[in-house]
């Protein structure tokens, strides 16, 4: 159950019962680097839009990004899938390793990395063909399975982002003609579909109802546990539930990072706690 | 209303006071007269095109008969005819134009409006697509044939179909590009997320996005040319006869069969003209009402 917690009632994540990663809490030893970002400088033209970014993102964790609009955090996301290269006067320096490789370089198959680093964004974007299509669509484009292979692949995908016993009927109808909750559950399952190593979520439930937005959240508890999850919220209590380590952003550089309990209930910045505490922002 | 006058408070100025209405008459004479002159002149507009209208419907209505789809067009002097062979060769010349333009005005559009968006050659190729847009048809005549017909030393209907095609290619380019550009960035944004390369954003999200806009403008494009007289004339021409099958040699059709037969002296030519006038004006009609029914349809759902 999901409710809404006051940054100083954080709940510690439920621990883990399979051979996942321990707990924040009791982590003695946190888990491997999955993204390690070093020195990544953003430009939209001539603004800087991030300024020397060093953030690690831990493996199937919960990473949360927070900061007032304009800090740069949906930014530093845009930059993990490299979707800001569909805009050639945006470029970013630096390095961004992902499995050992630095996605940033130019050398990168920006495709392959996109289906491994999956997103979800804040206005739910269905294709305008079928709900079965919406989730085939991404393994289309890298995979030729035959048809019962897909069907068992889909299901998968819609049983995952919890929406298949409300479509299992009508996934022959077209993806627009879904609630705006479902339609944003459709999307996630489509980017898991493609089974990704990282799923990036930019606001995902901020155009959603309450209701809407505690099954999305149920959703990513769940999804962790196969996923690196990064979410850019503008919305405290979500990253305070949903999150295991939170990363705080003003004015396009990291002001902290840590723990998501210790952000929220004993941030060592001013700021940080100025904006926990929402006295600004 | 006593009651409300006894509760004013005693420094509310009386009417003469407040000189209530000091300006007001002048400015309601400016403000009505300027409705009175545009309401009349909307009425001019429509009258006239309501008198246009109107004569042609009687006038065509009372010219059809079943002669007018079995016959040819009669030549000078003969009684009697339809406008068989004109029909069909309009309907043929408009659809090798639209079959010729669809994917030069659509692949075009598509160009301007995913791949080149923003720089300085697709505003060059956006201006002149407007100029050609309003170019006079006349000249795109001339100009197909000097290319197209007086190398050959004959009129065609390939020719025609050209010189139609070139009409309907700006529109489409325009509304392909438009259309496409309505589509929001952020499903472009998702598809390439998923690792799709541009070409797959295109065809398989785009296009479908844009897809009842697209068509709307082929069906506007193709009412557009289905009335277009002046590049026929240097092109297809026009003769009494049914044409050849390989298109060669002058092609009968509508337009240039009415712009004939209305300067003609003959009786049964006039009312021939006023047949195919109203035949086109009713098929220009059919196809807004189905761009319209298009449009609406991808909106309800």
């Amino acid at each position: 159950m999901i409710t809404a917690i006051e940054p100083t009632q954080v709940r510690t994540p439920a621990p883990v019962p399979t051979s996942g990663p321990a707990p924040v809490a009791a982590a003695a030893k946190p888990e491997p680097v999955r993204i390690a970002c070093r020195n990544v400088d953003f430009y939209y033209g001539d603004f800087h839009g991030l300024k020397s970014i060093n953030l690690d993102f831990r493996d199937r964790q919960v990473t949360a990004l927070i900061g007032p609009s304009g800090c740069g955090k949906s930014t530093l996301l845009r930059t993990f899938n490299r979707i800001y290269s569909l805009y050639p006067e945006q470029r970013a320096t630096g390095e961004i390793i992902l499995d050992g490789r630095n996605i940033l370089a130019a050398s990168t198959d920006v495709n392959e990395l996109r289906s491994r680093v999956g997103m979800v964004f804040q206005k739910p974007t269905p294709f305008p063909m079928s709900i079965y299509d919406n989730v085939a669509f991404g393994i289309r484009l890298n995979q030729r399975i035959g048809r019962a292979e897909m069907d068992v692949r889909v299901e998968e995908a819609l049983r995952k982002a919890a929406l298949w016993t409300e479509v299992k009927d009508k996934l022959r109808q077209s993806g627009m003609g879904l609630s705006g909750g479902q339609q944003q559950r459709l999307c996630i399952a489509r980017t898991i579909a493609q089974k990704p190593e990282v799923i990036l979520l930019d606001e995902p439930t901020s155009a959603l109802d309450p209701i809407s937005t505690g099954k999305v959240e149920e959703l990513i508890d769940q999804l962790k546990s196969e996923f690196t999850i990064v979410i850019v919220t503008h919305n405290m209590q979500q990253a305070a539930r949903i999150s295991q380590y939170t990363a705080f952003m003003y004015l396009g550089e990291v002001i902290e990072f840590g723990p998501t309990n210790q952000i929220f209930m004993t941030p060592t910045k001013k700021q940080t706690h100025d904006y926990v505490t929402g006295r600004f922002g | 209303m006593t009651t409300a006058n006894t509760a004013m408070p005693e420094t509310v100025l009386a009417p003469e006071e407040a000189h209530w209405g000091r300006v007001r008459a002048s400015r309601r004479i400016a403000d009505r007269s300027l409705k009175l002159i545009c309401t009349a002149f909307t009425v001019l507009g429509v009258f006239v095109l309501g008198w246009i209208l109107l004569m042609l419907l009687f006038e065509g209505i009372t010219a059809l008969s079943p002669a007018i789809f079995t016959q040819v067009t009669p030549g000078p002097g003969t009684a009697g005819g339809g406008l068989a062979n004109a029909i069909v060769g309009s309907i043929l010349l408009t659809f090798l134009g639209i079959a010729i333009a669809t994917p030069i005005g659509i692949l075009a559009g598509t160009y301007l409006a995913e791949y080149a968006r923003t720089s300085k050659l697709a505003a060059l190729i956006r201006f002149i697509n407007d100029v050609l847009l309003s170019a006079p048809s006349i000249l795109i005549g001339l100009f197909v044939y000097t290319f197209a017909v007086a190398p050959l030393g004959s009129y065609s209907g390939w020719a025609g179909s050209i010189a139609l095609a070139i009409i309907a290619v700006p529109v489409i380019v325009r509304t392909t590009e438009d259309m496409l550009r309505l589509v929001p960035s952020g499903l472009r944004e998702a598809a390439a997320a998923l690792g799709a390369p541009t070409s797959r954003v295109v065809t398989l999200v785009t296009w479908r996005a844009a897809k009842a806009g697209i068509v709307t403008g082929l069906v506007l494009a193709t009412a557009r040319i289905a009335g277009e007289t002046a590049p026929l004339l240097f092109t297809a021409f026009n003769n009494n006869f049914w044409f050849n099958t390989n298109l060669m040699g002058g092609v009968s059709n509508l337009p240039v069969t009415i712009y004939q037969f209305a300067l003609s002296p003959y009786g049964n030519w006039q009312q021939l003209a006023w047949a195919g006038a109203f035949l086109i004006t009713i098929t220009i009609l059919g196809l807004s009402i189905l761009a319209r029914y298009v449009i609406n349809k991808d909106n309800a759902r």
